[in-house]
Formats: structure tokens, sequence, C-alpha cells
């Protein structure tokens, strides 16, 4: 990051005024498509019907020669919040400088400078390069969530959406572990004896299963209390107000503000800490599925091999090591 | 006789839902030994409040996963099953003549 924004920026003391107009245009597109998603619930929503509690609203079908692809709103939410998410990025890093005179750089550096150490701090400095997908991972997963805020499907309680990202970190395990070699991922399935392979493997694909359903329970558990407490708290109003006359008796007078109580514990602590701990299940899996020493081993002897085939000396030290 | 059939079938899945929820007793107990061993750490040396804090409310967030299992399964028990258990009979009496 840092040495980006030094090679982008040249010594400049004037440099051009962020455009104001392409700010107003990013801070639409974080709205518009929440926005969208509102209008949505709105127009297909059927109202009338009171609280309760269902899966997502299917919006759309569409036709697939397997299954057919259904498009809910918990798909549209996911997809608003990805392009919510893009046009934050893009106002956060706009007229990035040297020496940081905007407050929006400043958020942007300690964003970045927060995710650098945490990476560093749990898996150490050869994975640095994890921090921009454990950064995304987290601020998908927590805006997500948040998302509930509004009023909307949070996509994160629908298994569906968050399996997807469970296969995603999933398939990053796997890869790290395959980096010591496939012989070596396949007999780590027999380590202390043969017999506990079909264990191993059970164990190997429960890491993504319960990936999904830890974060998936959380939130829709929130989800579900909420709407309990709601449809209590409206029939509680009803028997209160029964003696008044016309539509004041019919209203929910309960339901304002009290179930936004709940919403702090639910929606905001465990929907961020959820995200907290999906990213962190992620790195630490990746760190300790990858055979370090099987790697380093691996690739000192390709690169003597490489210097045996380009007719190269080898260096004293790794013959006395071999 | 229907009507019998999908009473027990509603009941029988709600009761299933509340015995599933007895496993929120064990990560009840678990969270609470391991908020108890922070507390211990912290006073022991206040010093590593933070660190401790962090890792006690991560471990609670892991041990949670049984009882967040249960959950799923009991509501699912209640919103789910019901209706596909019901749909299940309703197909199978219409085949019986």
């Amino acid at each position: 990051m840092q040495n980006s924004i030094q090679s982008r920026n040249p010594d400049r003391t004037t440099a051009k005024k962020p455009n104001k107009f392409v700010d107003f245009l990013l801070v639409l597109m974080m709205i518009l498509p929440f926005a969208g998603c509102i209008a949505l619930k709105v127009l297909f929503g059927n109202p009338g019907k009171g609280i309760n509690v269902t899966g997502a609203q299917i919006y759309f079908t569409v036709k697939m020669p397997l299954q057919d692809m259904y498009i809910t709103e918990g798909t549209a939410v996911s997809a608003a919040v990805v392009i919510a998410l893009f046009a934050l990025v893009l106002l956060l890093t706009r007229g990035l400088r040297r020496d940081p005179d905007t407050k929006r750089q400043l958020v942007a550096e300690f964003i970045v400078e927060k995710c650098d150490a945490f990476v560093e701090d749990n898996m150490g400095r050869g994975f640095l390069g994890f921090s921009p997908f454990v950064a995304a991972v987290m601020a998908l997963s927590a805006f997500s969530s948040l998302s509930s805020l509004l009023g909307l499907y949070p996509p994160t309680s629908d298994i569906s959406i968050v399996a997807g990202w469970a296969v995603v970190s999933f398939s990053l395990i796997t890869f790290y572990k395959l980096r010591g070699g496939a012989w070596n991922y396949f007999r780590g399935f027999f380590e202390p004896i043969p017999l506990f392979a079909p264990m191993n493997v059970i164990s190997e694909l429960s890491t993504p299963v319960s990936m999904a359903f830890r974060h998936y329970g959380n939130v829709l558990s929130g989800y579900v209390v909420s709407t309990l407490v709601a449809a209590g708290l409206s029939s509680v109003s009803a028997a209160l107000l029964r003696m008044l006359p016309g539509a004041i008796a019919s209203f929910p007078l309960l339901r304002i503000g009290i179930p936004a109580v709940l919403s702090i514990y639910f929606d905001v602590f465990s929907g961020i800490m959820q995200a907290f701990i999906f990213a962190v299940l992620t790195i630490l899996n990746v760190k300790n599925g990858f055979p370090e020493e099987e790697y380093e081993r691996r690739m000192r002897k390709k690169q003597a091999r490489r210097l045996e085939r380009e007719g190269k000396k080898r260096p004293e030290r790794e013959k006395n090591a071999a | 006789m229907t009507a019998l059939a999908i009473g027990i079938i509603i009941g029988c899945c709600a009761l299933g839902a509340g015995i599933a929820m007895i496993a929120g007793i064990g990560p009840g107990i678990g969270e609470g030994y391991a908020v108890g061993k922070a507390c211990e750490a912290i006073g022991r040396q206040p010093e590593a409040k933070g660190a401790v804090t962090s890792t006690m409310i991560m471990g609670c967030a892991i041990a949670e996963t049984t009882g967040i299992y249960a959950l799923v399964i009991a509501i699912l028990l209640i919103f789910v099953a019901p209706g596909r258990f019901v749909d299940i009979l309703t197909k199978a009496v219409r085949q019986i003549p």
C-alpha cells in the first residue's frame, strides 16, 4: 500500500482537487442499490399477512438445465452490498497523496493498517498478501449482516450464500494444503493409522459445513427471535389498546423502538462478531493447513534442480545440507 | 383420520424442536467455564486484559457452534418440516384408492 501510494504520486505539492461530482455519483452508487432493494421488497412483498417467519422471497425464477435458478431477496441484497462496497472503496481511495490531507485517505490508511496488522499477528509476515482477501470477506459479511438494519432480508441468514463463501475459503485452505505436494496431502488422511481415513475425510469436510452453519445460524436466530418478539409485542399492544375506537385499536404501538434494542445485539454485535470469526477461521485454517517445512524442502529441491539444469555449480552450503 | 395424522406430525415436530434445544446446555456450561477462567486470568494478570478478552470471545463463539446447530435444527423442525411432512402425507393418502 505504502509503495503504491508513493509510486503513483510523485512529489507534488499542488495535486488536482478531487472532483466533487464524481464523489456525489459514488455516494449515489452506495445508496441506490439499497433503495432498489427496498423498492423490490415493497413491490413484490405481500403485506397484510401479518408477521410470519419465512425464507427469502423469490423474485424471479430463471430456467436452467439442471436446476432452476432463483433470484431471491437474499441474492438481490447481497449484490447490492457488493456494489455499495465497491463504491465505498472507490470513494475512499480517490485522490490518494503521499502526505494525506483528506479525511478519506486517513480512513483508508487506518483500515489497511489495521487489517495488515491483524493478518500479520495471526499468520506471520509471509502471508501478508492475504490481507485484501481477509478485509473483503470481513466487509462483505459485516455489511450483509448489517443490511438488516434497513429492514432488508440479511443475505447471511440464507444458507446458500454463506455456504458459497465457505466453499471459497475451503478451496483456499485446500490449495494451501496442496502446496506441500499432492502425495503429502493424500498421505495426511491416513495419518496416525490407516483406520482413521474416514474420520479424517469427515473432519476435512466438516470445516466448510461448520463455518457456513455457524455464520448462518447466528444471523438466522437473531432474525427469528426479533420477528417473534415483534409479533408478541404487536399482540400485547392489541390487547392493551382494545378499548380504543377505530384504527387506533389495531395500531402496534409497542412495536415502535422496543425491538430495536434486540437488534443492537443480534444485528450489530452478532453480525460483526461472525464476520470477524469467519475471517479468523479462514486464516487460521490456511495457516495451520500450510505445510511449511514440506513446502520449503520442495522449493529448495526445485531450485537445486534448476541450478543443475542451468549448468551452474551447486553452492557448497546446500551440498552439505543434502 | 388425516386431521389426526397432521396433528401428530405437527406435535411431534414441536416436541423434536424442544428436545433438540437440550443441546443448549452444553455451550452454556462451556462458555461459562471459559469466561470464569478468563476472569481468573485477568485477575492474575490485569495487563493482559485485551488479549485475554479477545481470545475468550473468539473461543466462546466457536464453543457456541453446537448450540447453533441445535437451534438451526429446531428452527427447521418448527418452520420447514411440518409442511414437508404434511405434503408427503397428503400425497400418500391420495395414492390409496
